[in-house]
């Protein structure tokens, strides 16, 4: 796993991989008796570990992994719009026990999925770790001797001067003794520079993998919850108080930071002009709150949650992500006992808040509940006689819902969405001329039900905004790994390690000078060092006739 | 980038769409210019010009102490054509500066009017990114040699420029709520930056294989195109060099930038948003690309189609996820709700 294992790889990585790459050869007595190609257990274990952490599998497991990757965009995924997923689901009933196989509505949590990337991370590390030892052994060595015949090399030149080899040598060390580690022998000098390349391509890796276990331990102990929390009303922070909560396998609910909140208000501001007239921006809900809700409670606080401006308590953040109207809606029934009496959470279903609701009135004996359902404008214009939203702001409120009598179901023990009504036991109201009745009201207005079934007033309106509240233990570890990550990649990726070799030796009365520069990265261009050392080394006074090998 | 000119934001708004209408227009006329000196080049062999025209391609590939070639040897353009050649590409490059200069106006106007960076939706995306690639073209024009780019990246900005003027094109307009944050600068900087060069990269990477395969079928025509792009080993060295720059970059935007600000916005660092796994396969698929360099096989060609994968996916990113995907929160190509229900 790294873009640096090319065909000139160290010296130990090549004497260690030529034992390897060749044939099994029998080591000893009981060996005579195999035939070729069968592999002990041991020895089919080491290939199979050599074939895992080669980089042609790293290659292949990264691009699997971007190519599992790809149905996770196109299919609706349950973990990230359920609605969406169900109605996909819906829609395509062939298919759809077919792709819950293939847990096509999870790709992300699925067990192929994570075959791939445990794969990819054994291979990471069976790369890696060996890889750590030769850097750790060969950061010290000596540069490697400069090959016997320089211009063989693919980025080589040479020039004759009239000057001693060691006078040529000589410069030739000072020179590139600048920024690279230099070792010299008979009649050559070495240099070679940019070993921490492969250092930041090592901290990459391991940098990958410190992202990985701080990920994990992130979403082990760590939980998220949204709760939607009408204005004025409090939150403390215990499970039974959130409306939909995820906790990591390792969640410890008494480790729960024991803060509380109030909501006091909620102020947008709508857009009265442009193209995105009707639509809200900035978004502020004021809230009070203590750290410490306990016994003895903490002084209290107060914040202004702001969308992009979450508040911190702890290691806990809240963050506003979206609000809606609650109707308040009274319900009594034929005696004019009231039934119901608060705020309903109406869910907006576009962006200028139409929303839509159930109220669920338990009446005082049985299969005398009231039910409504229906939706709310918060400006309502009648186009044609078609009912329609002009924008999300209250200039016209108005409820339109249909109403049933009859069992809604909430003594049977089963718990209930309250966003859905359960209409089996239940029966439509409709007018004495057998047409659907509709409950449509403006605030403060009150309409009496058919069959003298009871009345519905609309009382006034408050909002609600929808909390999330996540922790997220030692986000910091995760912080500092792709930091580091990040820092080793730019080492990786731009520093250029490169050897250059000088042999100068005298032949026919004249000194012949050779270099040769090796790029080890693939990414650098040569001829430009080449030219430079070449510069450097020949003083004015040495003319001689260049011969160079492209 | 709020300076008080006293202009009103209509105005600043007509001005953008003037110099972006002017900056169309100009890098037409550079292209033009780019295909008289081009077609000029045709009627001269390659090896005439290799060393001493303006457009010489292989200036970087050549051996290293081989001393200039002079002209003579072969049969040299005549005065005339060598002037048309000489002129027309100087031409070509004096308007593509120009063009790039009425480009970044436009940018400038636009970010006045509407008071923050002009990254707001998918016109100005666009009109950004088309400007990154023109600005990273002129930059290492003369670095990397690529002048032999100057066609590709004159016409391909145009067309973009024409996609953004003709079917993008939305007026200035307040952002939505969640958009509001300095992260915006930081995180939609950097995957333009990125998203700019992998394209040139992609450039460089097509011509590669281009070249590629007329070498190995012998198509290659003395006075071509083709023939005069630099040595594959040096375009394969460029596409990796500005590749290298890049990856770092989306590294950067998508990875690290993009979840802290989605933790900020939306309240979790990674959501599997169908946009954030569409840039995490171009992160791999470039990944791999980095990888295919180093290993035998894969050199060379498989990686410079690697390269054009990491390429259509990110453009498939840029455009297609926003009309292709409704649950997308980044779906800022339609007016999305300002802060929408999740999980509901």
């Amino acid at each position: 796993m790294s873009d640096v294992r090319t065909d000139e790889s160290d010296e130990s990585e090549e004497s260690e991989e030529s034992g390897e790459t060749g044939a099994w050869r029998p080591s000893g007595d009981r060996d005579h008796h195999r035939r070729a190609g069968e592999l002990t257990a041991v020895e089919l274990l080491r290939w199979g570990w050599r074939q895992l952490t080669s980089m042609r599998t790293a290659l292949v497991l990264l691009l699997l992994l971007a190519l599992g990757a790809i149905p996770g965009s196109v299919i609706p995924q349950s973990g990230v719009d359920a609605l969406k997923t169900q109605n996909w689901q819906a829609a395509h009933p062939h298919l759809t026990p077919i792709y819950q196989k293939l847990s096509l509505f999870a790709v992300y949590h699925s067990p192929w999925f994570a075959a791939i990337y445990l794969l990819l991370m054994v291979s990471l590390v069976g790369c890696i770790v060996p890889r750590l030892v030769v850097y750790w052994r060969g950061y010290r060595k000596q540069p490697p001797v400069a090959p016997r015949n320089l211009t063989r090399l693919p980025d080589s030149t040479s020039y004759t001067t009239d000057e001693e080899p060691d006078a040529v040598l000589e410069r030739a060390q000072r020179q590139l003794s600048r920024g690279n580690r230099v070792a010299t022998g008979d009649g050559w000098v070495s240099a070679e520079r940019g070993q921490l390349r492969e250092a930041g391509n090592l901290l990459f890796h391991l940098s990958v993998l410190v992202v990985l276990v701080g990920f994990g331990i992130g979403s082990l102990f760590g939980y998220k919850g949204g709760v939607i929390l009408v204005v004025g009303n409090g939150f403390s922070n215990q499970l039974t108080q959130y409306d939909d909560f995820d906790p990591g396998s390792l969640f410890d609910a008494a480790k729960m930071e024991p803060f509380c909140f109030t909501v006091h208000d909620f102020k947008v501001q709508w857009i009265d002009s442009g193209p995105r007239q009707g639509l809200a921006r900035g978004f502020q809900a004021p809230l009070s709150y203590r750290t410490d809700c306990g016994s003895d409670p903490s002084p209290q606080l107060s914040y202004d949650l702001r969308v992009n401006h979450p508040l911190k308590i702890g290691g806990t953040q809240i963050f506003l992500i979206g609000h809606g109207y609650a109707p308040v809606i009274t319900v009594r029934d034929a005696q004019g006992h009231r039934l119901t009496n608060g705020p309903t959470v109406f869910l907006p279903e576009s962006s200028d808040f139409e929303s839509f609701g159930v109220v669920k009135a338990s009446g005082r004996q049985p299969g005398k509940d009231i039910g409504l359902e229906g939706l709310f404008y918060p400006t309502f214009a009648a186009v044609h006689g078609q009912p329609i939203n002009v924008m999300g702001q209250l200039n016209n409120p108005t409820i339109s819902m249909l109403a049933y009598v009859g069992d809604l179901g909430l003594n049977g023990g089963v718990s209930q969405s309250i966003y859905a009504m359960d209409k089996a036991g239940m029966t439509q109201l409709k007018k004495p001329n057998g047409k659907v009745f509709r409950v449509d009201l403006r605030p403060h207005e009150t309409v009496q039900l058919p069959n003298g079934a009871g009345s519905v007033t609309f009382s006034g309106i408050r909002q609600w905004t929808r909390l999330q509240i996540s922790r997220t233990p030692d986000v910091w570890l995760t912080l500092l790994g792709v930091v580091l990550a990040l820092v080793g990649l730019l080492g990786s990726l731009f520093i250029r390690p490169r050897r250059v070799w000088v042999r100068a030796r005298r032949r026919d009365g004249t000194t012949l000078v050779e270099v040769a520069a090796l790029d080890r990265s693939g990414g650098g261009d040569l001829v430009p060092v080449l030219s430079s050392v070449v510069e450097s080394l020949r003083t004015p006074s040495s003319k001689g006739q260049e011969g160079a090998r492209g | 980038m709020s300076v008080d000119l006293g202009v009103s934001t209509a105005t600043w708004e007509h001005l953008s769409n003037q110099a972006i209408a002017a900056a169309g227009i100009v890098y037409f006329l550079a292209l033009v210019s780019h295909l008289v000196e081009w077609s000029a080049l045709r009627t001269v062999p390659v090896k005439a010009t290799a060393r001493t025209a303006v457009p010489a391609s292989a200036t970087t590939g050549g051996p290293p102490s081989v001393p200039e070639a002079p002209a003579v040897e072969h049969a040299g353009p005549d005065e005339s054509t060598r002037f048309r050649i000489a002129m027309f590409g100087n031409l070509a490059l004096q308007l593509t500066i120009i063009a790039a200069a009425a480009h970044f106006v436009g940018l400038f106007a636009r970010a006045e009017a509407a008071q923050r960076v002009p990254w707001g939706n998918m016109y100005e995306f666009t009109i950004s990114g088309s400007f990154v690639v023109a600005a990273g073209y002129l930059l290492l024009r003369k670095r990397f040699g690529l002048a032999w780019m100057g066609p590709i990246v004159t016409s391909m900005v145009l067309i973009l420029l024409m996609v953004a003027v003709l079917w993008l094109y939305a007026p200035v307009e307040p952002l939505t709520e969640a958009l509001r944050s300095y992260w915006l600068v930081v995180h939609v900087m950097s995957a333009m930056i990125a998203t700019g060069a992998f394209t040139l990269g992609g450039i460089t990477s097509a011509l590669y294989l281009v070249r590629a395969r007329a070498e190995r079928r012998g198509t290659m025509r003395e006075q071509g195109y083709v023939a005069r792009l630099p040595a594959l080993a040096t375009l394969d060295r460029v596409s990796y060099r500005i590749h290298a720059f890049a990856f770092p970059v989306w590294t950067f935007a998508v990875l690290i930038s993009g979840p802290i600000w989605a933790h900020e916005a939306w309240a979790s660092y990674w959501n599997w948003d169908p946009k954030e796994v569409c840039a995490f396969i171009t992160w791999v698929v470039y990944a791999a690309y980095l990888h295919a360099r180093a290993t035998a096989g894969w050199r060379g060609r498989n990686a410079a189609i690697l390269a054009l994968v990491g390429v259509a996916t990110l453009w498939f990113n840029f455009i297609g996820i926003n009309y292709f995907s409704t649950t997308s929160q980044h779906s800022y190509a339609s007016g999305a709700p300002a802060i929408s229900l999740r999980d509901r």
